[in-house]
């Protein structure tokens, strides 16, 4: 329950220096680059440019390591259903077929099924880093300032950042309801059914959502008052302007991209690089 | 009343709504007997927002709510599953536009609601999910359209069942224009 919203730090590193704008497309940058290549020189690449970004924003993994694990188990599991479901499938893709050993008639383990997963497990896991960050890295209300920068609409930037302005506040609010029902007695833990789990917990809805539709009544009010929405355009407090950093930073991610598209239509000419042919 | 989709009040009842998806999505969860999905309350939120206060407010709840709590539990969003999230919650949304009653005057009008709101979750979980994840991540296909599948079950009964009681709950609370009479 303890989860803190954006461990964010202030700390005065390469990375947290660049304005937010240029951390935010880079990010899209980089993993579109992973999510556009399916050939595991690049993420690997990929990978280790993160994770050396990871060191240099100075996160101390203590404050990720339940989120890896999370993710982790997240991984594992996607690895073992994607076998159960299509064993084949890394046959299909590359074509070859190279035997290690087989269980029976349907389950056999090739080397073009292990290459294929250990792939896809990789192009995952590296993008990891990248959202960590930019998340740990970047000031919350800076946030919605670079979003705009990039083109999206005032008003759905603002919805953002009145998110994450009150999502400590609802968290607490779920907290004190959930405690409060519990102490009627309302059982919400694995012990209860699960229809009647379900219903229990909308019991901690409605109460929420009223408090919640109340507030939503006063913010529209205090915001229609100060004159929000008045013009198309806005400017942000927050807003950094870039530099010299910014500018390289976003030159070498477009690097990474346009290498990747040249890997991908040029020399591979196909989605998936293929080591077997 | 004239039915705006995008004033500032949207704008305000988006970034709650967002907030509140983010909290149940994170922390109430129901686990179904198939890996990797879960009975996920927070589709009531965007469903009952979207029914109240039209498609893009139910839209950019889900979207925002479901990319935001991503990146804080796994750090980067799995974006297919994003992307149909916020669909469902657009869809759905379109209820509010197509409601013969209005529910401002305590009227809830059922049928529509759980209309839009199965196509909604159809389209999003048995199409845009599963197409996204084969073209954005490779997955193999019957794969994610089992999952889709099951999301698609898991998400419509949540929606209608908890959303269409809390509606229901929501329009007990409002009393029609000119419903008192003089004596």
């Amino acid at each position: 329950m303890k989860t803190k919203l954006f461990s964010y730090s202030q700390l005065d590193t390469f990375i947290h220096r660049l304005s937010g704008l240029t951390k935010l497309i880079c990010f899209l940058f980089l993993t579109t680059s992973v999510m556009l290549t399916f050939d595991i020189r690049i993420i690997l690449g990929i990978m280790v440019l993160s994770l050396i970004l990871f060191k240099v924003a100075k996160i101390e993994f203590k404050k990720v390591r339940l989120m890896f694990i999370y993710v982790f188990i997240f991984l594992v599991t996607n690895f073992f259903l994607t076998y159960l479901f299509s064993p084949m499938y890394g046959v299909e893709i590359y074509g070859t077929c190279h035997e290690v050993f087989r269980f029976n008639s349907h389950y056999i383990v090739t080397l073009e099924q292990l290459f294929y997963q250990i792939t896809k497990f990789s192009k995952y896991l590296s993008v990891i880093p990248l959202g960590l960050i930019f998340f740990f890295t970047t000031n919350p209300s800076e946030f919605a300032s670079s979003l705009n920068s990039v083109g999206i609409n005032y008003r759905a930037c603002s919805a953002v950042s009145l998110t994450l302005r009150y999502f400590p506040d609802v968290q607490r609010d779920y907290h004190t309801i959930s405690l409060a029902q519990q102490a009627r007695g309302i059982e919400m833990s694995k012990k209860e059914k699960v229809i009647k789990r379900l219903k229990n917990m909308t019991n901690i809805l409605i109460p929420l959502i009223f408090s919640t539709l109340d507030r939503v009544e006063l913010i529209t009010n205090a915001m229609d008052l100060r004159g929000y929405g008045k013009n198309k355009k806005r400017t942000w407090y927050s807003y950094k302007k870039l530099d010299r950093n910014d500018y390289l930073s976003l030159f070498v991610c477009l690097m990474v991209l346009v290498f990747t598209l040249f890997m991908r239509f040029a020399v591979t000419k196909n989605l998936f690089f293929n080591p077997f042919i | 009343m004239k039915k705006s989709i995008f004033s500032t009040k949207t704008i305000v009842a988006t970034g709650l709504g967002g907030a509140l998806f983010m909290v149940l999505f994170m922390f109430v969860k129901v686990p179904s007997p198939v890996p990797e999905t879960n009975l996920q309350l927070a589709y009531a939120i965007s469903g009952f927002f979207g029914l109240l206060f039209g498609p893009v407010a139910g839209g950019l709840i889900a979207f925002i709510g479901h990319a935001l709590s991503d990146f804080l539990s796994y750090g980067s969003p799995w974006w297919s599953w994003v992307v149909a999230s916020g669909v469902a919650g657009a869809i759905g949304g379109v209820a509010y536009l197509k409601s013969k009653t209005d529910i401002e005057q305590g009227e809830f009008d059922v049928k529509t609601f759980v209309i839009w709101n199965v196509i909604a979750n159809a389209v999003a979980w048995v199409v845009v999910a599963p197409v996204l994840d084969i073209v954005m991540y490779a997955e193999p296909v019957s794969l994610v359209f089992t999952q889709g599948a099951v999301a698609f079950i898991m998400d419509a009964i949540v929606v209608v069942v908890v959303g269409g009681a809390l509606a229901f709950a929501y329009a007990k609370t409002k009393t029609k224009e000119g419903s008192l009479s003089k004596k």
